[in-house]
C-alpha cells in the first residue's frame, strides 16, 4: 500500500473548511471577550479562501470530469469527484452561505444568538453540502447530508429558549430522521441489488442486469422519498413551513438557500449519474411530485398572512418547478434533451438560491431588536418608508412570480421549455396555470408596499453593509434578468462536462 | 437442521420478540433493559456470520456504553408515559393498515427469490488466523479513509450542537475554574505578614466592653 499526498490535493478546500472549525472552536475558546466577532470574521475567511481554492481547482481543469483519487494500489477510490458541476454549484454555496451569514449577523447579535457556535455549525453545514456536491459513492453522499442536516437541526433549534425556534428544530429532527432512515433503507437495496456503493458502477450494474428489477425500484421508491424530504416537496413537505416559521429568521435564510443547491446536487448525482438506467420510473414518481408541489405550493401560499410561511409554501412550487427540468433530461427516442433539461433545473436552483436570500434578507431588514417583521402586513407602506428598498422587494417578487425580465422568469423558462421538449405539456401547462395564480400573492406584497399607508414610520435601522448588500442582491436578480447568459452558460459548460449519454 | 441454523432461528426469535417488548412494554425501565437483550442477540447473529469485530462492537458500544446512559435518562427524566400513549387505538388501525400493507410488499419483493441463499451465495470459508479486525482497520483507513473521517466531523456536529443547546452559565452556578484550582500555590492563598508583637493596653473602649454584661 503505497500512499501519496498527492491524493488529497482534489480535497483541499474541504479539508481546510474542517480544519478551520476546529482552529476557529479553539481560537473562541480562548479569546472569550472577542469570540463572537472573531467566530464570525473567521468564517467568512474560511468561506472566501475555499472559494478561491475551488475558484482556482475549476480554472485549472476545464470541463473534464475526472474521478479523483483512482489509483491502482487502490486507497481513496473514486470516493471523490472533481468536476465542474461541483465546482460551480460549490462556488454557489460559498457565496450563499457568505451572504447569508452577513445579512444574519445584526439580527443575531441583536437576540444574542451570535455565538460562536452558531458559526462553527453553518461553517459544518456547508462542508456537508460540499462533500454532497462532489461525492461519487452512495456511503459519502449519505454522510454529507447528515452532516448538513445535523448541523441544520441544531440551528433551526439555536433560539432554546424560545418554543416555537425549539419546536420547528424537533419537528424538523425527527422527520429529517426518518427520512434519512428512508434514504439509507434505499441505499442498502441498491446495494443488495447491485452489490456495489459506489455511483459509476452502481450505474454499469442498473444497464446491464435485468433479473432484480424489481429490488432496484423498491430502492428507488426510498430513495426519492428522502431526496423529495430534503428538496421540500409535496408530499414530503410538511416540515417546510413550520420549520420556516419557527426558525430565527438568519437560519431561514441559511436553510432555505444553500441546502436547495446541495439536494439539487445530491439528486443529481444519485438519480441521473447513478440511476439513470430507472430513468423511467423515477421521472414519473417526480412528475407526480413536482405537479403536486406546485400546485399546494401556490395554492397554500394564497392564505398565508405571515410571509416567512408564504415564502415556505413558495419555496415549495419553486423546487417542484426546479424538479420539471431534473424530469425532462432522459426520454425514450428523443436524444439531446439531457443537457438542455439538466442545466435548466441548475439554473433553477442557483436563481432560486439568489431570490430566496433577497426575500429572507428583507425580512431581516425590516426586523428590529425585540420585533419580527413576519406578517404581511408590515411591509405596508415600505415605500413611504424606503422607497430604495421598496424597488428591491418589488424586484424580489416580481421575480419569483415569474415576471418577464427577471432572473425568475428565465429560470421558469427555461424548465419549462424542457418540459415541453420532453413531452410534457400538459405538466407545463399545469406549471403555468399556477405560477400565473401564484402571481397573485407575490403581487399583494407589492400592493401592500406601494399602496397602502405604513403603521409605523420609522426610517429602517439596519447596518450599511446589510444595506449594500441586499441592494446588490436585488440588482443581480434585475441584471440577471437582463443578461442570463453568463449564468446560464456556466450552467450549461457544468452539465455538459458531465458527459451524459442522452 | 444443522446446529448452526437451529441457533441462528433461537437468536432471530428471541430479537424480534424482545424488540416487539421494546416498544409494547408498559415500565420504560424494562423496555430499555428488553433493547439490551435484542443488541445481545443481535451481536450473536454477527458471530454466526463471523463479523467478530461487529459483534464485540456492538455490545460494548451499544450494550456497555449506549444503552447504561439510555437507563440513566429513563430513570433520572420523569416523563409521563401514560400521556405519550394516549391516543395509541385511535391511531392503531391507521398505523396497522400501513404497517400490514408495508410488510406485504416488502415480503413481496425481498422474499426468497433476490434475496434467498440461492441468491445469495456464502463467501468462500476464510483461512484459520484470519481476522475480521484486521481487514476491516486496513479499508476503514485507506479506501474509506474519506467517509470515516467526515464521519468524524459528524460526531463533532453532535458534540458542538449537545453543548451550544444545553450549556448555560447562570450566575448563581457554583463551578470552579479547574485549571486555577490545580495551580494554586501556598503562597497564594494565605500571606504570611510579619508584625511587630504587640502589648493590649487597657483602653477606654475595652472598659466599656468588659462592663456590658
Amino acid at each position: 500500500m503505497n500512499f501519496d499526498a498527492n491524493y488529497f490535493y482534489p480535497v483541499t478546500a474541504e479539508i481546510f473548511v474542517a480544519l478551520m472549525v476546529l482552529a476557529i472552536m479553539l481560537a473562541t475558546a480562548f479569546a472569550r471577550g472577542i469570540a463572537r466577532g472573531l467566530a464570525y470574521a473567521l468564517t467568512q475567511l474560511t468561506l472566501v479562501v475555499a472559494a478561491l481554492m475551488t475558484l482556482a481547482a475549476l480554472h485549472g481543469e476545464p470541463g473534464t470530469a475526472t474521478n479523483l483519487f483512482a489509483d491502482e494500489t487502490g486507497s481513496f477510490i473514486n470516493m471523490f469527484v472533481q468536476d465542474r458541476l461541483g465546482g460551480v454549484l460549490k462556488f454557489a454555496v460559498y457565496c450563499t452561505m457568505m451572504v447569508a451569514l452577513l445579512y444574519g449577523r445584526d439580527y443575531l447579535a441583536a437576540r444574542r444568538l451570535d455565538r460562536p457556535e452558531f458559526f462553527l455549525l453553518a461553517l459544518l453545514a456547508t462542508l456537508g453540502m460540499m462533500v454532497m456536491i462532489t461525492a461519487n459513492h452512495l456511503l459519502v453522499l449519505y454522510i454529507g447530508l447528515e452532516m448538513m442536516s445535523l448541523a441544520l437541526y441544531a440551528l433551526v433549534a439555536f433560539d432554546r429558549d424560545s418554543t416555537r425556534s425549539t419546536e420547528a428544530g424537533m419537528k424538523y429532527f425527527v422527520l429529517g430522521a426518518v427520512a434519512s432512515g428512508l434514504l439509507l433503507y434505499g441505499m442498502s437495496m441498491i446495494y443488495g441489488a447491485t452489490g456495489t456503493l459506489d455511483l459509476p458502477a452502481v450505474s454499469q450494474a442498473v444497464a446491464s442486469q435485468t433479473d432484480k428489477r424489481e429490488v432496484l425500484l423498491f430502492g428507488l421508491v426510498f430513495l426519492v422519498a428522502g431526496v423529495s424530504f430534503k428538496l421540500g416537496v409535496v408530499p414530503f413537505h410538511m416540515w417546510v413551513p413550520d420549520v420556516y416559521q419557527g426558525a430565527p429568521t438568519a437560519v431561514t435564510l441559511i436553510v432555505s438557500s444553500a441546502p436547495k443547491i446541495a439536494a439539487f446536487a445530491f439528486a443529481l448525482r444519485l438519480l441521473v449519474g447513478g440511476l439513470s438506467g430507472l430513468a423511467a420510473h423515477w421521472q414519473t414518481m417526480l412528475m407526480l411530485v413536482a405537479a403536486a408541489s406546485i400546485v399546494l405550493g401556490n395554492v397554500a401560499a394564497l392564505a398565508q398572512r405571515n410571509i416567512k410561511r408564504m415564502l415556505a409554501y413558495s419555496g415549495i412550487s419553486h423546487m417542484g418547478f426546479m424538479l420539471l427540468g431534473l424530469l425532462s433530461g432522459i426520454v425514450e427516442g428523443k436524444s439531446g434533451l439531457t443537457n438542455d433539461a439538466y442545466a435548466s433545473a441548475m439554473f433553477y436552483a442557483i436563481s432560486y438560491a439568489l431570490m430566496t436570500l433577497a426575500a429572507f434578507g428583507m425580512v431581516v431588514l425590516l426586523s428590529r431588536s425585540g420585533f419580527e417583521a413576519e406578517d404581511i402586513e408590515d411591509f405596508k407602506g415600505l415605500n413611504r418608508r424606503s422607497p430604495w428598498f421598496a424597488l428591491m422587494m418589488l424586484f424580489v417578487m416580481f421575480s419569483m412570480a415569474g415576471i418577464p425580465f427577471f432572473v425568475g422568469f428565465f429560470a421558469k423558462f427555461a424548465v419549462l421549455e424542457a418540459a415541453v421538449a420532453a413531452g410534457y405539456l400538459w405538466l407545463a401547462v399545469l406549471a403555468v396555470v399556477m405560477s400565473v395564480i401564484g402571481a397573485f400573492y407575490y403581487l399583494r406584497v407589492v400592493k401592500l408596499m406601494y399602496f397602502e399607508e405604513p403603521d409605523v414610520n420609522a426610517p429602517l435601522a439596519a447596518p450599511p453593509e446589510l444595506q449594500v448588500l441586499l441592494s446588490v442582491n436585488g440588482l443581480a436578480i434585475a441584471v440577471l434578468g437582463l443578461m442570463p447568459g453568463g449564468l446560464l452558460h456556466a450552467c450549461g459548460a457544468a452539465i455538459e462536462a458531465l458527459h451524459l449519454g442522452s | 437442521m444443522e446446529f448452526k441454523t437451529f441457533v441462528f432461528y433461537l437468536l432471530s426469535a428471541v430479537l424480534v420478540l424482545s424488540a416487539l417488548r421494546v416498544i409494547t412494554a408498559r415500565n420504560p425501565v424494562h423496555a430499555v433493559l428488553f433493547l439490551v437483550l435484542a443488541f445481545f442477540n443481535a451481536g450473536g447473529i454477527w458471530l454466526l456470520l463471523s463479523a467478530e469485530f461487529l459483534a464485540v462492537t456492538l455490545v460494548m458500544v451499544y450494550v456497555g456504553a449506549v444503552m447504561v446512559l439510555f437507563l440513566f435518562v429513563v430513570m433520572m427524566l420523569d416523563i409521563d408515559f401514560t400521556r405519550l400513549r394516549e391516543g395509541f387505538w385511535k391511531y392503531l388501525p391507521v398505523g396497522a393498515l400501513v404497517g400490514v400493507v408495508l410488510t406485504i410488499e416488502m415480503s413481496l419483493v425481498l422474499g426468497g427469490k433476490y434475496f434467498g441463499l440461492e441468491a445469495m451465495p456464502a463467501p468462500a470459508a476464510t483461512p484459520a488466523g484470519f481476522s475480521n479486525t484486521r481487514e476491516l482497520g486496513l479499508v476503514l483507513y485507506t479506501d474509506y479513509a474519506w467517509p470515516f473521517e467526515l464521519a468524524a466531523l459528524v460526531l463533532l456536529v453532535a458534540m458542538i450542537t449537545a453543548v451550544s443547546l444545553t450549556l448555560r452559565r447562570r450566575r448563581t452556578d457554583k463551578w470552579i475554574a479547574a485549571s486555577a484550582q490545580v495551580s494554586v500555590h501556598h503562597e497564594g492563598r494565605i500571606e504570611l505578614v510579619k508584625m511587630a508583637a504587640e502589648k493590649t493596653e487597657p483602653s477606654a473602649a475595652a472598659d466599656d466592653a468588659a462592663a456590658q454584661p
